[in-house]
């Protein structure tokens, strides 16, 4: 298919460009495959808007006489403007907006046709293979082994080719495994806690139907876990009643006399459709600018959003408990296996482990426990806060698990190397992007479409020296503790960066950002300083001692 | 200590209420204004101090396992939650700690015996740090329009004034002593803040009597020199703070607000900020949200909306960025009241002061606005603030929802001030620990009468010298930004 049929009109003179806290400008729009360019042509201010169609959410069309107006809401929560004159135009443009924004073939998309103008220093795409975090694994404990039993996808079609399981167990064993797990998600290693050598497992609901089904070789794979005499929780992330229910359609839990060494505990996260309906209210909230202080405040009760956030850190905070606190091997599940388990998992281990809040860490822990774990980012960020489609499958779980990350980064503001930049560069990429990263839904389906081969890995730009420093958070000091985050009410605040990016100047934060760094290179620069002339001091009271000496 | 003792208890366990820890356990003292926890389950000394002024309730709980409760709330939020092993010790510590906490006679506030070892000179030195008369300077008074007038020398003109007033060149004594009867409690018209660029003035005075139809001439001239002193424009705005329903309920006392014909070329705008018996049960709901027991967030997002905490000070916040407006961008004076001038118009005249002066944004400046808005124009902290034991109901958290709009600014330009938030939270604790004399009492002439500044201390120089701990790092500059225009929808309010 050739985009120049669904470009009618591929450009348009005299077009003005509104948004908020911007003076109108007015300049040309442009329509390209992938992208709508606006550029002003005023001398003083030339500006450029590029904006992928990717990023668009929805669009509404108005008109007054002959002059159409355009309204743009995109994925990233910005709401743009613009003014069109001729009715025509602006129809035909809309049409090509409305077709170019929900192509439904993924090979379409602007990464298949990106053509990076830097230079890549690093292939992103294998910058974080399992295999590299097998070997630091293996240095600390020789209890695990690298299974490629789903080399071909064909164990687990949402699992990599290569999963982390008990050494104990073999190929053969996890192919049962598989069979009694839904979707094929047998436990395998998320998390290895050095300092005890406590595992965090994550899996998919147990198939144990109405009539108590057992599997021998998944109680023998959760069991290789413990330490003799010790017991093992499992956190379902469904309340009791929900996972009963799901006996009925085959799913279930694991239970008790067969799970003797299990604790189990009900901790409830909300599936995606209510996460998809409460963010959607959050951000018609904070759009609406009309409100009076009470009427915000419950229409912020109302959307739940924070409760979400609570409800997810307090899974997170327990999961991280039960491994650092009581020196238990811990075992995450929901049904699927690909949201909530996720969200518990990988924020767990940002409590529990140093490593996570690095730059890199963290980029290894997207790739680890969202990417390769098989969450299914095409499905879910396929539309935003602005969709009226009545897709079910769309669903902020990502942008929950990046806020809450971004909670806690509030509450220990030196622990982490990145800054709040990052997280938002990742929420905007998730939903989209130049780069392949984020396209598909599991390894199996990056395989079919030959991404590695066909498009940019998002690592690959972002780990360049030039753009990585603009996501290094200044106060950043290393900090190898465990960090505890607060969820009372209290603690939690609105996510501005994200949820009023848009409907607030950030001038004068910006400013205080830039202050916050120069002081810190002025503080190092004195350090420094300070370091060459305690060097000399000790110089010259050396030469002096010698010279002392009789 | 080298204060009295008065009373010690032993096997006293402090509860922490965030941390899981087990309880701390120790000794708790009493002496002549302190409560002092040394914890004796720490490894290193830990000592908890309370002044006895920042008590704002003792209450007993019902006995538990662990012994008897005694839970003690501050007026600085802090809240300390006791138990003693033996109830006699509680019943103790319970009726000593009534009696310290609610002071009778000014003299036993703490301010009167506090002894920081200091010179006579330096402690008289402490007192003129703070000089009006120069802050009136730097605005140009006196100038052609402006004088500054010691008419109230003697209190005739008003007794909760300043002895020094700022008032229009062209306002006779007979102006001025005629309006002073026309206005409650003789609260006159009077300049608060001058902005230099273009001439309009902030002023502000308590309501008129007008009753429903009572005209005062030299009142009514007053406004025009006002007016007049500012010839960049015709008109000039008079803001009554309060909401339109309680200012038409006091015109049947007498009392009410300015009628348009009668005056000159005014605009006259109903800004609805709530009195301070609305505020003080706002807070005590805000205090009660933030006790709860393991909220949920729904449970706590509907206790801060129906506290209407923020929307009062939402409210607060617009009446001030309303001021600086009309003076900065329309370029006309501006005369504020509420109803006796010394609570809501204290706030907004700060704060548009603030907004419209970077000076103010300093911690010299920042003391200069809370001496010259609050303290010289008779702001009751000592009945505001329950000083001593008085009437409940004069009690209302005014200053502290200043302090937390000066708070909210700061979330917004980050580097505009040069003090950081552990000032405004120094201040906030010196405002109720009556440790030194500069908030004690209602107005000049009662300070005078207390002879505070015999016998006690300013806190004005103790808190500059700790200025290094007190700044904000993230400070551009006195010359870096000059007004703010804060953004007041309701989500940026944190």
């Amino acid at each position: 298919m050739e985009f120049a049929e669904l470009i009618k009109t591929p450009r348009a003179d005299n077009v003005v460009l509104h948004r908020p806290f911007h003076l109108a400008v007015e300049g040309t729009l442009c329509l390209t495959g992938h992208h709508l360019i606006f550029s002003s042509r005023r001398q003083d201010n030339a500006e450029e808007l590029w904006l992928l169609h990717s990023n668009i959410d929805s669009i509404e069309k108005r008109f007054v006489g002959s002059l159409g107006t355009i309204i743009i809401k995109c994925k990233d929560l910005r709401i743009i403007q613009l003014d069109i004159p001729g009715m025509e135009e602006c129809l035909n443009i809309a049409s090509s907006i409305e077709a170019l924004s929900t192509l439904d073939s993924v090979t379409l998309m602007y990464p298949f046709f990106y053509r990076p103008m830097f230079e890549v220093l690093e292939d992103g795409w294998s910058s974080f293979l399992l295999e590299q975090e097998f070997e630091l694994l293996s240095s600390v404990t020789n209890e695990w082994r690298l299974s490629c039993v789903n080399k071909e996808f064909s164990v687990c079609p949402s699992y990599p080719a290569v999963v982390i399981v008990p050494k104990a167990v073999d190929d053969e064993a996890l192919r049962k495994v598989a069979l009694f797990r839904h979707g094929g998600r047998f436990p395998v290693l998320s998390y290895y806690h050095k300092k005890n050598g406590m595992a965090m497992l994550r899996s998919s609901q147990p198939l144990t139907g109405t009539n108590g089904r057992r599997c021998k070789e998944d109680e023998k794979l959760v069991n290789a876990t413990l330490r003799s005499g010790r017991r093992g929780f499992v956190i379902d992330t469904r309340p009791l009643p929900v996972a009963q229910q799901a006996r009925a359609k085959g799913g279930g839990f694991e239970q008790e006399v067969h799970y003797p060494q299990w604790r189990r505990i009900h901790k409830y996260i909300e599936r995606f459709n209510i996460l998809q309906e409460s963010f959607i209210k959050l951000v018609e909230a904070c759009n609406d600018q009309s409100h009076n202080m009470d009427r915000w405040l419950s229409k912020l009760e109302a959307s739940n959003w924070l409760t979400h956030i609570k409800e997810l850190l307090t899974a997170a905070c327990l999961a991280a408990q039960c491994i650092d606190r009581e020196g238990a091997s811990v075992l995450v599940h929901g049904s699927e296996g690909t949201d909530s388990t996720l969200q518990v998992t990988s924020l767990a281990q940002i409590i529990l482990d140093p490593r996570c809040r690095t730059i890199r860490g963290f980029q290894a822990l997207v790739v680890r426990e969202w990417l390769q774990a098989g969450h299914p980012f095409q499905q879910r960020c396929a539309q935003s806060a602005y969709s009226n489609s009545k897709q079910k499958w769309e669903a902020p779980v990502f942008l929950l698990f990046l806020e809450c990350v971004w909670q806690i980064h509030r509450q220990f503001p030196c622990s982490f190397e990145f800054n709040e930049k990052f997280l938002i560069l990742l929420f905007e990429h998730a939903y989209a992007s130049q780069f392949g990263t984020f396209l598909g839904n599991n390894e199996s389906e990056r395989a079919k479409l030959k991404l590695p081969q066909k498009t940019m890995s998002l690592w690959s730009w972002v780990n360049r020296p030039e753009e990585l420093s603009r996501f290094q958070n200044p106060l950043y000091e290393a900090n190898s503790l465990v960090i505890w985050p607060s969820v009372a009410p209290q603690s939690l605040h609105l996510w501005e960066g994200v949820f009023l990016r848009w409907n607030r100047l950030c001038r004068f934060l910006e400013e205080a950002e830039e202050q916050k760094i120069s002081i810190i290179k002025y503080n190092k620069e004195l350090q420094a300083k300070v370091n060459t002339l305690r060097r000399r001091l000790a110089e010259i009271e050396a030469a002096g001692a010698v010279r002392g000496q009789p | 200590s080298h204060a009295v003792l008065l009373l010690q208890v032993e096997n006293v366990k402090l509860l922490d209420r965030y941390a899981n820890r087990r309880a701390a356990s120790g000794t708790l003292y009493l002496t002549a204004t302190h409560l002092i926890y040394v914890d004796a389950s720490a490894e290193v000394r830990k000592e908890t101090w309370i002044l006895h002024h920042h008590i704002s309730s003792v209450e007993k709980l019902p006995l538990t396992t662990a012994g008897y409760p005694l839970l003690i709330h501050c007026k600085n939020f802090h809240v300390a939650h006791f138990v003693i092993g033996q109830e006699r010790d509680c019943h103790d510590v319970f009726t000593s700690l009534l009696k310290l906490s609610q002071p009778v006679k000014p003299e036993e506030l703490y301010a009167f015996s506090y002894n920081p070892k200091m010179s006579k000179e330096s402690r008289e030195m402490g007192w003129k740090l703070i000089d009006l008369r120069l802050d009136y300077q730097r605005m140009g008074i006196p100038n052609d329009s402006w004088e500054i007038t010691d008419i109230n020398k003697d209190y005739e003109v008003c007794s909760t004034y300043p002895p020094e007033i700022v008032v229009p060149r062209a306002a006779t004594k007979a102006v001025v002593m005629g309006s002073s009867r026309f206005r409650s409690r003789g609260r006159i018209p009077v300049l608060s803040y001058l902005y230099k660029e273009n001439n309009a003035a902030l002023c502000r005075c308590s309501q008129p009597l007008a009753g429903f139809s009572a005209r005062c001439l030299e009142d009514e001239q007053m406004l025009q020199a006002i007016r007049e002193a500012n010839p960049g424009c015709p008109f000039m705005y008079v803001v009554d703070t309060r909401p339109k329903l309680n200012a038409m309920a006091n015109r049947a006392a007498g009392k009410g607000y300015e009628n348009e014909d009668n005056y000159e070329n005014i605009r006259f705008k109903f800004i609805g900020i709530e009195n301070i018996h609305v505020m003080r049960s706002s807070l005590q709901k805000l205090l009660e949200v933030c006790e709860m027991k393991s909220p949920s967030m729904s449970d706590f997002l509907t206790g801060l909306e129906n506290s209407g905490w923020l929307r009062h000070i939402k409210a607060v916040m617009d009446a001030g960025v309303f001021l600086a407006k009309a003076v900065k961008e329309e370029r006309a004076s501006v005369l504020v009241h509420c109803s006796d001038g010394w609570d809501r118009t204290a706030q907004v005249c700060s704060l548009a002061s603030l907004l419209l002066d970077p000076f103010y944004r300093t911690f010299k400046g920042f003391m200069v606005l809370i001496e010259k808005e609050w303290i010289a124009m008779g702001h009751k902290f000592s009945h505001r603030c329950g000083h001593l034991d008085g009437d409940p109901k004069e009690v209302s958290p005014v200053f502290t929802q200043f302090v937390e709009c000066v708070w909210q600014l700061m979330q917004q330009f980050p580097c505009s001030f040069e003090f950081s938030e552990r000032f405004l939270l120094e201040l906030h604790d010196h405002v109720y620990s009556c440790q030194f004399g500069n908030f004690l009492g209602t107005c000049h002439k009662d300070r005078e009468e207390l002879r505070i500044f015999e016998k006690t201390h300013s806190l004005w120089p103790f808190l500059l010298q700790r200025k290094q701990e007190l700044r904000n790092p993230l400070y551009r500059g006195f010359t870096a930004y000059k007004e703010l225009q804060p953004n007041t929808l309701p989500f940026s309010f944190q």
